[in-house]
């Protein structure tokens, strides 16, 4: 609040910090940063206090010393003698991981739910409102728990696949096995391999770029660069000359012609999983603890992004759907022209916000042993080296970084498709 | 406006929690109560039963001291603790005392500063497997799925043996006792391996016991004691001393029923001592001449306690292996009461 | 005259309509087999609704209500003739532990105390969640039942809540004295440090020489007992309830045009909804202690209430400060061109109206936080989740899953979807009167 006039010259008393409108503003800042200073000055001293009675200053050279305990799951290379950053560093991967993985899965999920709730369909609509309510209103750590019980419970352990008249068998050819201990599934395998590029030399932060990777996400780039310009190219000739040429097999041509190329020059297969002494061997293994983490939290995320979908297209006037079937438009057509893209509007701030539920609930891994952060940085090495401080500040460090970006990325997405207003 | 919640709460509960200085025992006596960390739950050790009691191998020392101390083997209040709280909740003063089967590590009593007063269970990590894999050594176990319970010496233990022997495995980290057992029969996991007394008392409860087998290696030595804090060195002799007093009552024959009979006075000076109708060692505790036969009497000598909550006759059947007294060719050896 | 006619003079009798358009074969053709697909989706969900009943019925229909073990529930089954692992249910567990499962480890003579806390809870929310059919004088006994309701849960003297009412009281006096003496500003800042101390110097001894004089109280429950379902309610509830003013106030401080005060509430507020809820329940079991005073110790539940409440307030306010921007422009400027202070509009015209707004959005907070108190058995705290981990290790109980989760699930289910139906009630009745 400003005053719009000035009385000129007038000579500054000191009780016009409280009293002058001007001047308050500013006094009540200074209260406030000088309050919230000792707050953490107090806090601050308090601490240094209780640490050196407990004989543990802080310091994060616990870091480099090896950690000495495994990993099941491992995106890059550890073992028991890395250090502990190297294990939180390989938490960090797990935890995004299973991020991006629950995210894909909840809003696929989350969309043909919501629709589905919006369904003609008598039994298909009630049957998502209880799958709804049901996974609403129960706490996420119980549907992990849960999940990993009955995955546990209900799948047949390695044993089974063994013997002359074995129990369970492999599926789809002999090439997945769906365990008790997780599903394994064909790997893909390079013979003519290019190598890794290897980052940070030593360091705990090292890293294996992958060639062949990168080799087949350039070629698919390229390919898919391609084919949108054929595209732009027959818009034009259709503007110019009202018949469209026929693309369709050039388009797929320019990306499956040179990636065929690419996997054949690399000596491109499938490695399959084996039975093999205790385990299966070969092949990818998606342990249980990632399955049951997943799918929880997927199935969780997506009941509320369900919600929100649903209240996306309700929210979209029903003068839309009217005008577009007046159009000619047919139903299909309907929903992915002009409701969906109005809709869109409405739904991502709160699948931001659910985004963001769901990357933070990944901490929960603790529940069934998986290995994100939480189990690593604040799990056993904050327990064996009794770092406490220093392993939950860095904790929440970690989470708080995930949370911005993730944020940072979806608003940014928000305003490419907000409504510019005029 | 409602903000007063906390306060109330703050005001109440301050009355109850009193600060933590630098004597435990007169905070325990002003209190009337004991606060001992327990563990969540573990079949044998410490477990609340339907009316909230709570039973176990590790209660009875709480009880034991709480007896000594307080007169009164009620006077205890159990506060579950994780294998990751367990530490913080010692040394903020929130419990007393810890029995939660907690092996003495040289890191634990050095570093993390932390005082094990004694020994009351002598173990070792061990292999558990069923009978039809075939397995008769740990040795074989070359690519295995491992269940292990987390926040413990056990994963750095089965992380070294399995290095050291130069054999891949599979980890599968699991907090609790209850969850490791469920993915072990159903076959999540080739072994499972904990403490020895935990895998015996884990199989005590399958079904079909006889179809699983420990294997004979004992990869560790998991001296379990209970521990208090760092620099109190009262406080630390009476708990030291109680479970003492527990184990030299087994060695001097003294137990729950003959208890009040030779507390009246024996031919034994060390019994006469121990139970305070000779000599002045509770004067020197800090504690009335009583102590060690309320200690005695709240659960029983040591042998008494192992045979009710973990003894061959109980569901979990541990034999006294290790843990019977040194007269018996075990280890437990208390030092004199003189 | 010939009979001939061309026009109809009298209406034909209305034909009923054609049997596969109405009635059950009708309804069934526009709702269920509308179109091969959709016919091929009600087949497929009536075969999916058959074989999940059929699996789960059999289990639950068993009869082991009384079994005092695991192995007598498998002896009952096996007697019946069935046999296998999924058998039937073990019911004996729920029978044995339910009381266990709701109260924890409180004194079973006290149990009247939490009841009657959650049924007078009912009673003081009851003049604003049904304002229309409720009498507003009500809001009297709202106002004191935040004192209440812990002295009814922890019990002890009733001289602690008193004192802790007499501090707002005394800070109201010292604000009022203050803001006519001096200014506004003055006496807030004058209220709060007047409260302050009362509270944290001169209350001690205010209840002690209050008990003495007249020792007036109930018997103290410590903390420590608190368990099961109850622990997660009174922990979603003082949450909730503190998080209320701390949100408010976080919420005005977020949308204030002091810039330090802004960015210090938007950084508290970003922070707590950046970090995962395990992290703040982690620094309340390790380190909490070490950031107060060396000393200071005070129960795990406690620590655990303060970072939850710590919490639900940056949700909070982040629902109330959509509540505020809600409000139409003209209400504050309306405000404004009455001459009201800041404080003054907010607490007669804003306020009023924003927090009205809020309800859908702060029941369906307490909902999220209700749900998330099950994070607190991992460290170790005896919710029904961590309860049902302490029964597993009871040798009679031991490898005991589905029965437990199952119960523990129901109760949830059951207490978050009342509340859930409750708050899109609301949202209908307040999307009415107010635009």
């Amino acid at each position: 609040m400003t005053t719009l006039t000035d009385p000129p010259k007038e000579q500054f008393r000191l009780s016009m910090l409280l009293y002058d409108t001007r001047y308050r503003s500013a006094t009540i800042q200074v209260i406030a940063l000088i309050g919230f200073m000792l707050l953490a000055a107090w806090i601050i001293s308090n601490t240094m206090q209780n640490l050196a009675a407990l004989g543990k200053p802080v310091e994060f050279g616990f870091f480099a010393e090896p950690a000495s305990y495994d990993i099941n799951q491992r995106l890059i290379d550890y073992t028991s003698r890395d250090t502990h950053l190297r294990a939180a560093f390989v938490g960090l991967l797990n935890t995004l991981v299973v991020a991006v993985l629950g995210c894909v899965t909840a809003t696929i999920l989350g969309v043909v739910i919501g629709v589905a709730r919006l369904s003609h369909n008598w039994i298909v609509a009630r049957i998502m409102t209880v799958y709804v309510e049901m996974f609403r209103n129960v706490p996420v750590l119980l549907w992990i728990v849960f999940i990993m019980a009955i995955l546990i419970e209900t799948l047949p352990a390695p044993r089974a696949f063994r013997g002359e008249n074995p129990e369970a068998s492999m599926m789809l050819g002999d090439t997945v096995a769906i365990t008790n201990r997780g599903v394994y599934i064909p790997e893909p395998l390079f013979s003519n391999t290019l190598g890794d590029i290897h980052l940070f030399g030593d360091s705990s932060l090292r890293f294996n770029v992958s060639l062949d990777l990168m080799a087949i996400l350039v070629v698919l780039g390229i390919g898919i660069w391609v084919s949108r310009w054929i595209k732009r190219r027959a818009d034009r000739i259709q503007e110019q000359t009202g018949d469209r040429p026929v693309t369709w097999w050039q388009r797929t041509a320019v990306i499956v012609v040179p990636m065929a190329i690419l996997l054949y020059l690399l000596g491109f297969h499938l490695g399959y999983p084996e039975l093999k002494g205790f385990n299966f061997k070969g092949g990818t293994h998606l342990r249980n603890s990632l399955i049951a983490l997943w799918l929880a939290l997927s199935l969780y995320t997506a009941a509320f992004i369900a919600e929100i979908v649903r209240a996306g297209i309700l929210a979209i006037p029903k003068g839309q759907t009217e005008a577009a079937a007046a159009l000619g438009l047919r139903p299909r057509r309907i929903m992915r022209l002009v409701i969906l893209p109005q809709a869109l509007r409405v739904i991502i701030p709160p699948l931001i916000s659910n985004y963001l539920n769901l990357t933070k609930n990944s901490s929960l891994a603790i529940a069934v042993g998986y290995m994100d952060i939480t189990g690593t940085l604040g799990g056993i090495t904050m327990n064996q080296t009794g770092r406490e401080l220093e392993c939950v500040l860095l904790l929440m460090l970690v989470y708080l970084s995930i949370s911005l970006l993730i944020s940072a990325i979806m608003n940014w997405y928000n305003e490419s498709v907000k409504l510019k207003e005029r | 406006m409602k903000k007063s919640v906390i306060l109330g709460a703050a005001t109440i509960a301050g009355l109850a929690a009193g600060a933590a200085a630098a004597g435990t025992m007169d905070d325990v006596k002003a209190r009337g109560k004991l606060n001992c960390g327990v563990t969540t739950g573990l079949v044998g050790f410490a477990a609340p039963d339907a009316n909230g009691e709570w039973q176990g191998f590790d209660v009875a020392v709480c009880r034991a001291v709480a007896a000594a101390v307080l007169g009164d083997a009620n006077a205890v209040e159990f506060v579950p603790t994780t294998g990751k709280t367990r530490f913080t909740a010692l040394a903020s003063g929130e419990v007393d005392m810890l029995a939660r089967n907690t092996t003495w590590t040289f890191s634990r009593d050095v570093d993390l500063k932390f005082e094990f007063v004694g020994i009351n269970y002598y173990d070792g990590q061990g292999f558990m497997v069923p009978k039809s894999l075939g397995v008769s050594s740990a040795k074989e176990l070359d690519g295995a799925t491992v269940c292990i319970q987390t926040g413990t010496t056990t994963e750095l233990n089965l992380a070294d043996f399995f290095r050291s022997n130069n054999i891949s495995y599979e980890p599968v980290p699991i907090e609790t006792n209850a969850e490791a057992q469920q993915q072990y029969l159903a076959g999540a996991c080739d072994v499972y391996t904990t403490d020895a007394s935990g895998l015996a008392a884990t199989r005590a409860t399958f079904e079909n016991p006889n179809d699983h087998v420990l294997l004979p290696e004992i990869i560790s030595k998991e001296p379990l004691g209970p521990l208090v804090r760092h620099g109190d060195n009262e406080w630390g002799d009476v708990v030291r001393w109680t479970l003492n007093a527990l184990i030299s009552a087994e060695e001097l024959g003294i137990t729950s029923a003959n208890i009040d009979e030779m507390a009246q006075g024996t031919e034994n000076p060390e019994i006469n001592r121990l139970l305070g109708s000779e000599g002045t060692l509770g004067e020197m505790l800090g504690l009335d001449a009583q102590w060690a036969l309320r200690a005695i009497k709240a659960g029983g000598n040591y042998g008494e306690v192992f045979a009710k909550n973990i003894g061959e006759d109980t569901p979990i059947g541990l034999a006294r292996g290790l843990n019977a007294q040194w007269t018996d060719g075990g280890l437990l050896y208390s030092p004199p009461f003189r | 005259m010939s009979d001939i006619g061309f026009v109809r003079t009298e209406m034909l009798p209305e034909q009923a309509p054609p049997a596969s358009e109405v009635g059950i074969i009708g309804w069934m053709r526009h709702n269920l087999f509308d179109g091969w697909f959709n016919s091929a989706l009600t087949l497929l969900s009536v075969y999916f609704v058959y074989k999940v009943l059929a699996a789960l019925v059999p289990w639950i229909l068993s009869p082991t209500w009384d079994a005092g073990s695991l192995a007598e529930c498998r002896e009952i089954l096996a007697g019946l003739g069935r046999e296998g692992h999924y058998a039937g249910a073990c019911w004996g567990v729920i029978n044995e532990r339910w009381i266990q499962l709701i109260f924890g480890f409180y004194p079973a003579e006290l149990y009247w105390r939490p009841i009657a806390a959650f049924i007078l809870l009912g009673v003081a929310l009851a003049p604003v969640l049904f304002s229309d059919k409720v009498p507003a004088k009500l809001l009297v006994f709202s106002a004191l039942y935040p004192f209440i309701f812990p002295w009814l849960l922890w019990g002890g003297t009733i001289w602690g809540p008193i004192s802790a009412l007499l501090g707002f009281v005394i800070g109201w006096l010292v604000y009022s004295a203050v803001d006519k003496a001096m200014s506004n500003l003055v006496g807030i800042i004058a209220g709060t440090l007047a409260a302050v101390i009362w509270w944290l110097v001169l209350s001690g001894y205010f209840v002690g020489a209050m008990d003495t004089i007249a020792a007036i109280g109930i018997e103290p429950v410590e903390s420590r007992k608190f368990g099961g379902f109850m622990l997660s309610i009174t922990i979603g509830v003082v949450a909730i309830a503190c998080s209320l003013p701390l949100g408010i106030v976080l919420a005005l401080g977020r949308q204030s045009d002091l810039m330090i005060v802004k960015y210090l509430c938007v950084g508290f507020i970003e922070f707590i909804r950046g970090v995962p809820l395990i992290t703040l329940l982690f620094v309340a079991s390790t380190l909490l202690n070490i950031f107060l005073p060396p000393g200071t110790d005070f129960d795990i539940i406690l620590r655990v209430l303060i970072m939850v409440t710590l919490f639900a307030s940056a949700y909070m306010a982040e629902v109330i400060r959509g509540g505020l921007a809600a409000l139409p422009r003209g209400q504050y400027e309306g405000a404004d061109s009455l001459g009201l202070n800041y404080w003054q509009s907010q607490r007669l015209i804003i306020m009023p109206q924003a927090l009205k707004i809020s309800i859908p959005g702060i029941v369906s907070t307490f909902i999220g936080v209700f749900k998330d108190t099950t994070l607190v058995s991992i460290i170790g705290l005896l919710d029904p989740l961590g309860l049902s981990n302490a029964i597993r290790a009871d040798a009679n109980w031991n490898g005991i899953v589905w029965e437990l989760y199952g119960f523990i699930a129901l109760l949830f289910f059951a207490f978050c979807f009342g509340m859930s139906r409750y708050s899109m009630y609301l949202e209908r009745k307040l999307h009415t009167g107010h635009r």
